[in-house]
């Protein structure tokens, strides 16, 4: 069991300023790629032009002779590496090509300028060999996984769906379908790294250096204590820098090379293919429910596709074992392996894809029953989770969509779809849920008490842009019972306590619950300390091992609710978002302002998701064709009206003593079908296939009632 | 112009050399108030000149396209995108965020964008604040954007920001925590106390 939440402090849930604010407004705040030790060197990477194939010659003694060009690196000289657990790690360690844009050779020179011109002019030769690129769905190689991402089981059945979809009074069959999307962080991955004697000292641009440096112990087989790897600020990851990537072994390997310090930061058109993706998926939703729109059945079917290298499959079918009453149920997913790409995670995978699936089905079960998409959700509230059987530890989902549609305006909403035209302008709303699990890992950290009234808590932990250093103070200060002020944060560098990574939302609750221990335990034994503390202070260490590995007897998950009003343009077929408006439902928000910003921030990535942000995979030449943010279009400031994040006080005893549940990624969850729930309503048709582009609506468009008003 | 300003490409032996480093030419760049005498490959682009060569890595590489904003700053006070612009070309004064704040203190932009908490990772927040310092002129100097109606646009004196016009202007920096409201107020906010 959980300790409960201790009643909050002065300092938590309240509004504080960023710790790293000043710094970042002012440029002082310093990045993987701005440290350049004496006499570095710079790299630039080689991506192979062949879909799949062997590298038969690399054409090093050309470049060599080019200006500043130090070292050419490739299968045939590069440092043999230990086996990664991960094997997209395993860069220049054979012949092989497994996707187009897979790095073959990397250039490393005295300016970023000779690098790069070296790189652009190797010649490598390949025998290439026929490759599949999919389509993924209806592939012959399609398979059932053992597992999706996070340990899901790939399959799951209760009841009888077949026969409960048969009977059922109303019926929802659709099919929808997810181009891959790209994270595209504003940093793109870097790292900067140096050999002093047997120490390798590295700055690198991730969401968790304690495991980086654990990889690059094992794979340049070093004792960890010798390997130290920062992060100090990181240009945000949304996912692509939750594991290590190619740039830090390249970079490492390249410095072990040259003996020199070297610095790699990858092209932004070279992400697409070597940090990671959302792999497109087509996901069919069958739901049978009575006439009062109960659900019967349910059905959840995902076919989305991996690379040959690694098997990455997101648990989009997942939140259909958690959201509604669903007595007869099966969901499940398949894969195909190809010559692509490897996907992994993209902020809330499974859960970003899965609901906008899920919801937009809920949208068109509450226009088969002719019910209010509300009320609809309000009548399929679980008691517990469908799917495990188990309690809920807290659930006001109702209270988010009941909040949400107070604060939207939602009860005066006509509910006929393609009804609201002035001039060319057709008008919409649509609402949709969100979820989002509580995950935590065990941590560690120090905290420490100076007889100059400050303290010192340290923790390797990473601020991605979420706030991490500024909500880390805030639980130590209310743990200690110590002004704000007194308290200073170092996090970001693997030479701190180990902690885990930020990512699946889990970072605040994870790494304050080691904060909050070692805080408490701080503060007692100050508190019952006879005599002045000793002039070099005092130390305690706090690891949560023990309780925040353990399993729940409760299902654990955060819920939201958006609103979304757009304004589709009847002659362009340009959709524009008017409001959106979410209320989460997050266990205790510890900052308000800094939380502000995460929710709004993912229902921005949720509207690219709907609107915008679509990637190509060419078939022919396996590799996407969107590879820069002029082409892959990313919301910008223009595209973001009138945004809202609200949420509900929430105490939930069952979570870690800060009462917080995790608020990274549900803003995007949900987000999309609320939108495209929205141009139904504004248009009157059902477009499944998002982005919701204007070539995409303008079929539909024509023979529309002429325009009114 | 103040020819402190200029970047020449004259080093008294004539236009620049080609050594065993390649093409290079020296280059006189002036970064906020400060004059700097460099030897540039040619290529180098005022981006890279300011990160890798005067060590002032506040303006950002995004994509090394001009299709982000994050290496927005100033020359000759108008916004650019230090990606897209050859140090050697580069001939008139160029101001980057870390030469915004005056004596100690942070410009009202800055100032705004942390009250506002205006950014999250901070990767495109100098680019952002650049641009945002520069929009300020622009509108004071009553130029119109692709939402000024017709109207507006052929008036005299400075421009109307409304949230609209400030979202439109700023639409060139890109922000993938999705800070877009929050950047809004704080223009905003900075707005206000400019005309006031």
């Amino acid at each position: 069991m959980c300790p409960p939440p201790t009643p909050p402090g002065p300092a938590a849930g309240a509004d504080v300023e960023r710790r790293d604010a000043r710094h970042k407004v002012t440029g002082t705040a310093r990045y993987a790629a701005e440290h350049t030790p004496p006499g570095c060197l710079h790299a630039a990477p080689v991506p192979a032009t062949v879909a799949r194939g062997r590298v038969t010659a690399v054409h090093a003694d050309e470049v060599l002779r080019l200006p500043g060009v130090h070292a050419v690196l490739s299968h045939e000289n590069a440092p043999r590496l230990g086996e990664p657990d991960d094997p997209t790690l395993a860069v220049l360690q054979n012949d092989r090509v497994p996707h187009r844009g897979w790095y073959v050779a990397l250039v490393v020179a005295d300016t970023p300028e000779n690098a790069r011109a070296a790189a652009d002019a190797l010649r490598i030769e390949y025998a290439p060999e026929e490759h599949d690129a999919g389509p993924a769905d209806g592939h012959p190689r399609l398979y059932t996984p053992e597992e999706a991402n996070g340990g899901h089981p790939a399959v799951r059945e209760r009841g009888d769906f077949d026969a409960a979809f048969a009977t059922a009074a109303v019926h929802v069959d659709a099919t929808y379908t997810l181009t891959a999307l790209h994270n595209h962080p504003m940093e793109p991955h870097a790292s900067t790294a140096w050999w002093t004697g047997g120490d390798l000292t590295v700055h690198d641009s991730n969401q968790g250096s304690t495991t980086v440096r654990n990889v690059l112990a094992e794979l340049f087989a070093v004792p960890r204590e010798r390997v130290t790897v920062a992060a100090a600020h990181v240009g945000g990851g949304f996912g692509s820098k939750g594991t290590p990537r190619p740039q830090v072994v390249l970079a490492v390997m390249a410095a072990r090379h040259t003996g020199r310090p070297v610095k790699l930061a990858l092209p932004r058109r070279h992400l697409p293919a070597v940090v990671g993706h959302r792999a497109p998926t087509v996901q069919r939703v069958r739901i049978g429910a009575d006439a009062h729109g109960v659900i019967r059945a349910l059905a959840h079917d995902v076919t989305t596709q991996t690379s040959t290298v690694k098997e990455f499959v997101e648990q989009a079918a997942v939140p259909a074992r958690v959201m509604y009453t669903s007595p007869h149920s099966r969901t499940t997913h398949r894969v195909v392996a190809l010559d692509v790409p490897t996907p992994s995670w993209m902020r809330a995978p499974g859960e970003a894809s899965g609901m906008y699936a899920l919801e937009a089905a809920m949208d068109e079960l509450a226009a088969a029953t002719g019910l209010d998409p509300v009320e609809l959700r309000l009548r399929n509230e679980p008691d517990r989770e469908p799917d495990s059987g188990r309690p809920f530890s807290s659930r006001n989902l109702a209270g988010c969509l009941r909040e949400g549609a107070r604060l939207f305006g939602w009860e005066d909403r006509d509910p006929r779809p393609g009804v609201r035209r002035s001039g060319d302008r057709l008008t919409g709303t649509g609402v949709a849920s969100a979820t989002y699990p509580y995950l935590v890992g065990p941590s560690t950290a120090t905290a420490h008490a100076a007889p100059d009234g400050t303290h010192v808590v340290r923790l390797n932990a990473t601020d991605i842009g979420t706030g991490a250093r500024t909500v880390l103070a805030q639980i130590a200060a209310d743990a200690l019972r110590a002004p704000l002020d007194s308290v200073r944060v170092e996090i970001g560098s693997s030479a701190l306590p180990d902690a885990p990574l930020a990512g699946g939302s889990s970072g605040t609750s994870s790494w304050g619950w080691a904060v909050h221990r070692a805080c408490t335990t701080l503060a007692e034994r100050l508190r019952t300390l006879t005599g002045p503390l000793p002039p070099e202070g005092l130390t305690v260490r706090a690891d949560t091992a023990q309780e925040a590995g353990k399993e729940s007897p409760y299902a654990r998950h955060a819920f939201g609710a958006h609103f979304a009003e757009v304004e589709v343009d009847a002659v362009t077929g340009e959709v524009r978002v008017r409001r959106l408006l979410g209320v989460f439902a997050a266990g205790r928000i510890l900052n308000p302002r800094t939380a502000r910003s995460q929710l709004i921030g993912g229902m921005t990535m949720g509207i690219g998701m709907a609107l915008t942000e679509g990637s190509t995979l060419d078939t022919r030449s396996g590799e996407f064709v969107e590879r820069d943010l002029a082409s892959y279009h990313v919301p910008v400031n223009a595209d973001v009206p009138s945004l809202e994040a609200h949420w509900l006080d929430e105490e939930d005893p069952h979570l870690n003593p800060m009462g917080s549940k995790g608020i990274g990624e549900i803003g995007i969850v949900g987000t999309a079908a609320a939108v495209a729930n929205a141009v139904h309503h504004a248009v009157g048709v059902r477009l499944r296939d998002l982005p919701l582009t204007p070539d995409r609506l303008l079929p539909h468009l024509h023979g529309l009632p002429d325009r009114q008003g | 112009m103040d020819r402190e300003g200029t970047a020449g490409r004259d080093d008294g032996r004539g236009e620049g050399r080609d050594g065993p480093e390649g093409p290079t030419s020296s280059v006189t760049l002036r970064v906020n108030g400060t004059v700097h005498a460099l030897r540039l490959d040619n290529r180098t682009t005022l981006l890279d000149a300011l990160r890798e060569h005067l060590d002032l890595t506040g303006a950002k590489k995004g994509c090394d396209h001009g299709q982000c904003g994050a290496c927005t700053v100033l020359v000759g006070g108008r916004r650019v995108n230090s990606c897209l612009l050859l140090a050697v070309a580069c001939d008139e004064p160029v101001t980057t965020v870390e030469g915004l704040a005056r004596d100690g203190r942070l410009h009202p932009l800055q100032e705004a964008f942390v009250a506002r908490d205006a950014l999250q990772c901070g990767y495109c927040t100098p680019g952002q604040i650049c641009s945002a310092v520069a929009l300020l002129d622009e509108a004071a100097a009553g130029h119109p954007s692709h939402v000024t109606p017709p109207h507006a646009a052929r008036a005299e004196g400075a421009a109307d920001l409304t949230r609209d016009e400030i979202r439109e202007r700023m639409s060139g920096n890109l922000c993938r925590c999705g800070a877009y409201p929050h950047i809004v107020d704080a223009v905003a906010d900075a707005h206000r106390e400019t005309v006031r």
